[in-house]
């Protein structure tokens, strides 16, 4: 039932969306097609954006995990993610998703090559990805942006935000896909 | 931080490698056994290429699904439904802001950061959210410190309102998994636990004695020491 739902809301969510942004804009006499392609220009400068950001992040991992580095601190943490139902592949995700986002998106991509996209790893990530935020940056850019330096509860409110989200990602992975 | 992370990634993998390559064994009956070889660098350096190779088969496949999301954006964004959807959600954000009049330019650029937020787009977001920023701090009576709006605002951020992962579904998309967007019913619940803690987080941390937004006077005592 729960799993059913929740496939319900995956399948139903992308078509409807597009649909209520497509119709809208034709009710409102927008040019859609002119717009939209407008729109997708952009796509191609963000992707191409990303690249270095993916080699340097993906090399590096790809040094941690080829030389048996990662098998390594896994085994260390090992005991106390496995406590919560955490993959050992899925712990350098953890790890990284509050620093880079670039480099969550590496892991991501890292554990869907490795483990093909519909393992319980690379699920777990990325579920973690939609989950969570890059705190470190957000609040560095934005709170650096306006001049603010003190910036009180705004990081601990924040780290545990994200711990929480980590820990709910596992769960809702274990109890959907598990 | 980063950079320290990448540093320990990179190097720590090498060194172990390096380690890897004298084959020590201390299972032998004979005590410490040496079986030097330079397999394991031959193997680190075979997945260091492999990797960068991988890296840009990735964007590449990302291409088409960025440009369909930006596309869809742009229309929502001429035929006004993100305006329409900040009306939708402005009793919420009252509640959450409640230091913030509710028609101040600040709460219409924080909807828009959220809404791009919860369709995952973080590069039309980041605008959007400086914005709100600049916007919160035309309200701030001490300019060097975070008001409880502002630390609001940054919670939420952190802790991703997301209901549409795009980016990460166009991953899954251009790896071929079997359903790619069947990730989206489990964001919306680990977002939401997140999001509520955050919230909750945030109520608390204010209240406390530590957290207090300084009196004028004291900040300029804080400033000479």
């Amino acid at each position: 039932m729960f799993q059913g739902v929740i496939n319900g809301v995956s399948a139903i969510a992308i078509p409807l969306l597009i649909l209520a942004i497509v119709g809208h804009g034709w009710y409102k006499k927008v040019k859609v097609y002119e717009v939209f392609t407008e729109g997708a220009k952009e796509g191609f400068n963000v992707a191409i954006r990303i690249i270095p950001f993916l080699v340097a992040i993906l090399v590096a991992i790809g040094s941690f995990r080829s030389s048996g580095a990662l098998d390594l601190l896994t085994g260390l943490l090992s005991p106390l993610t496995s406590w919560i139902g955490m993959p050992g592949e899925v712990i350098p995700m953890a790890l990284m998703r509050p620093l880079s986002g670039s480099g969550a998106i590496g892991i991501v991509s890292e554990l869907i090559n490795t483990y093909g996209p519909d393992s319980i790893p690379a699920r777990m990530a990325a579920i973690m990805e939609g989950s969570t935020e890059t705190t470190f940056y957000i609040l560095a850019v934005y709170f650096g942006s306006v001049g603010v330096k003190k910036t009180r509860h705004a990081l601990p409110a924040a780290l545990l935000a994200d711990l929480a989200g980590i820990i709910a990602a596992v769960v809702v992975t274990q109890m959907v896909f598990g | 931080m980063i950079n320290t992370i990448w540093i320990v990634l990179m190097a720590g993998g090498i060194l172990v490698a390096g380690f890897q390559c004298l084959g020590l064994d201390y299972s032998s009956a004979e005590g410490l056994v040496m079986n030097p070889s330079f397999v394991p660098l031959t193997v680190l350096t075979k997945g260091l290429f492999d990797s960068a190779k991988a890296s840009v088969n990735l964007a590449m496949g990302l291409i088409g699904i960025m440009a369909l999301w930006l596309g869809l954006m742009k229309i929502a964004e001429e035929s006004g439904l993100v305006k329409l959807f900040a009306r939708a959600v402005r009793p919420v954000m009252v509640k959450l802001f409640p230091d913030v009049p509710p028609d101040h330019p600040a709460m219409g650029a924080m909807v828009m950061n959220i809404a791009a937020n919860m369709l995952g787009l973080g590069n039309a977001a980041t605008p959007l959210g400086l914005k709100a920023m600049q916007e919160l701090q035309k309200l701030n009576k001490v300019k060097d410190t975070a008001t409880n709006a502002m630390a609001t605002f940054m919670a939420l951020n952190t802790s991703s309102v997301t209901f549409i992962p795009a980016t990460v579904i166009g991953i899954r998309a251009a790896a071929n998994a079997s359903n790619p967007a069947e990730i989206i019913g489990p964001v919306i619940l680990a977002t939401g636990v997140s999001t509520t803690v955050a919230i909750i987080a945030i109520k608390i941390l204010q209240k406390l004695p530590k957290y207090q937004m300084p009196k004028v006077e004291v900040e300029v005592e804080g400033k000479e020491v």
